[in-house]
């Protein structure tokens, strides 16, 4: 096309020449993009939504118990130092927002829903990967005893690590996959993984897996994220 | 592929050649005023052509043809741009896991396991910026090789650049060529047979770059993808090798641009070609 013109490749590679200039300087400089930040966010945004459509919402594929990860090669991540003291015996999920019957629910009454027990792979935005035992109540069934409004699309989590909290959309939440954990390898969960409970799906990056839970609330409004609000992809779906 | 009219067309141009650059003239040649980096170089390449009697006085003006169309030029700059940004992304990401296999280990053979890039050559600033560089470069990373392949394909291009099997016995004899085990250049189209094996290996790399990519984007939804290339932490072990890969084939194919074929600069940027090598097949 630019055949008749070749002047125009010349123009076009002197472009990006200046291109690939600023880049390694931005590279140089450990540059986050500057003002190419709100490109950057929207390259992001319009990667999840093509990675939602590339994603079937197929369940996560299981491993043998003989597979998992030793226990101390399973990080665990808290925001937090040290983390608030929380009595299992006192603590509750408070779950609410557009629903039509809110709810309290203790440990006892999550492990009386059906419980999902599956060893997965989890995969952290970081790289690393480990697998590992997980068990807890189908958010999905929570969500059938507090019966969400027409106009609930998005779920948001809120927890007592200082501050950190979680945005799901409905469809994502709702994935048979996705429980609130309160076991890990056959065992109760343990503080590094999130104690008392915590959200779990093998079928998104560990950051969107909220630990150490305190109140789930419905909402109409997209919520944001601890570290999606710095620039994580929001959905994080693998 | 419309031909440009005229004026470049024109077989021999009967204008005065500069002075090749081995006259000890310190008189700077008047080289023509198009960034033709060619002069000196030719020069160097006559001896390998000629008698060594008969040194380059009298050089040849070369016909200027059409050598690449637009597409492929665009298409190749663009591949240098964003190529440099999504390894220096890519290191950037490393930063965060510099290990392959499940965490704990054992961890594959990488000569950086556990180390880190310095900051010169990672973009993004941290994870999260890396990471947003990174997918903002794929696409378009991805777009370029479909419109490339596509190109190749229905232009017939991919005639005079794949690799075939009946390439390798020209291969051979180009090799016994730069060994210096045969004295004449072997006959060859746009490309020698060498060149199409180099060509078609990178393209190639790019598809598995491309893949792998994918296969690490999206473990679980593209499962079939990913244990293709052995699991997650081999396709994220592939994904690392293509770049070195990469940096290794360009070195190279810039060398050699300078040091065998400096016109092709020139053919890669205007699409036009003044050298000793054929464009067509």
């Amino acid at each position: 096309m630019t055949d008749r013109n070749p002047s125009f490749s010349r123009r076009d590679l002197l472009r990006l020449g200046l291109t690939a200039g600023a880049a390694s300087l931005a590279g140089a400089c450990g540059w986050q993009g500057g003002p190419l930040q709100p490109f950057l966010r929207g390259a992001s945004r319009f990667n999840d939504l093509v990675g939602e459509g590339l994603t079937s919402h197929r369940l996560a594929p299981q491993y043998p118990v003989s597979a998992r990860s030793r226990e101390r090669d399973f990080p665990g991540y808290v925001r937090s130092h040290p983390l608030p003291p929380v009595d299992p015996a006192t603590w509750a999920l408070e779950v609410g927002g557009l629903v039509r019957k809110p709810a309290r629910l203790t440990l006892e009454m999550l492990k009386a829903l059906p419980r999902v027990s599956y060893t997965v792979k989890h995969h952290c935005v970081e790289g690393w990967s480990a697998i590992a035992t997980w068990a807890g109540a189908p958010v999905s069934s929570v969500a059938a005893l507090v019966e969400p409004t027409a106009e609930a699309r998005y779920l948001r989590f809120d927890t007592f690590d200082s501050g950190y909290y979680n945005g799901w959309d409905l469809k994502s939440a709702l994935h048979p996959q996705t429980i609130l954990a309160y076991a890990f390898n056959d065992r109760d969960l343990t503080t590094k993984h999130g104690a008392p409970l915590r959200l779990y799906s093998p079928v998104k990056l560990g950051y969107k897996l909220t630990k150490y839970l305190t109140r789930m609330t419905f909402t109409a409004e997209k919520p944001g994220g601890y570290w999606e609000d710095q620039g994580y992809p929001w959905l994080g779906g693998i | 592929m419309t031909e440009r009219p005229e004026p470049d067309k024109e077989e021999q141009e009967p204008e005065a050649a500069p002075a090749p650059a081995s006259a000890p003239a310190p008189a700077p040649a008047p080289a023509d005023t198009e960034l033709s980096p060619e002069p000196a170089p030719m020069a160097l390449e006559k001896p390998l052509e000629k008698p060594p009697e008969k040194p380059p006085e009298k050089p040849i003006r070369r016909p200027l043809v059409k050598r690449h169309h637009g597409l492929i030029r665009v298409t190749h700059w663009a591949n240098a741009v964003l190529l440099a940004g999504m390894i220096a992304s890519g290191l950037q990401i490393y930063h965060a896991f510099p290990h392959f296999g499940l965490r704990g280990g054992p961890y594959y053979l990488n000569h950086w396991d556990g180390k880190y890039f310095p900051k010169w050559a990672r973009l993004g600033g941290w994870l999260a910026g890396g990471l947003n560089w990174h997918f903002a470069l794929a696409w378009p990373f991805v777009l370029a090789g479909l419109a490339y392949l596509t190109y190749l394909l229905v232009s017939g291009e991919w005639r005079s650049l794949l690799f075939r099997p009946r390439d390798v016995p020209r291969a051979w004899q180009m090799q016994l060529y730069y060994l210096r085990l045969r004295k004449e250049h072997p006959p060859q189209g746009k490309h020698n047979a060498l060149q199409k094996a180099a060509y078609t290996f990178i393209l190639f790399l790019g598809a598995l770059s491309a893949l792998t990519g994918f296969a690490i984007y999206k473990p679980v939804q593209l499962h079939w993808l990913t244990a293709l290339f052995g699991g997650y932490e081999l396709a994220r072990y592939w994904h690392f090798w293509a770049v070195w890969i990469f940096v290794a084939f360009t070195l190279v194919h810039v060398a050699l641009v300078f040091l065998v074929d400096p016109a092709s600069l020139r053919a890669m940027i205007t699409g036009w070609y003044r050298g000793r090598f054929p464009s067509h097949d």
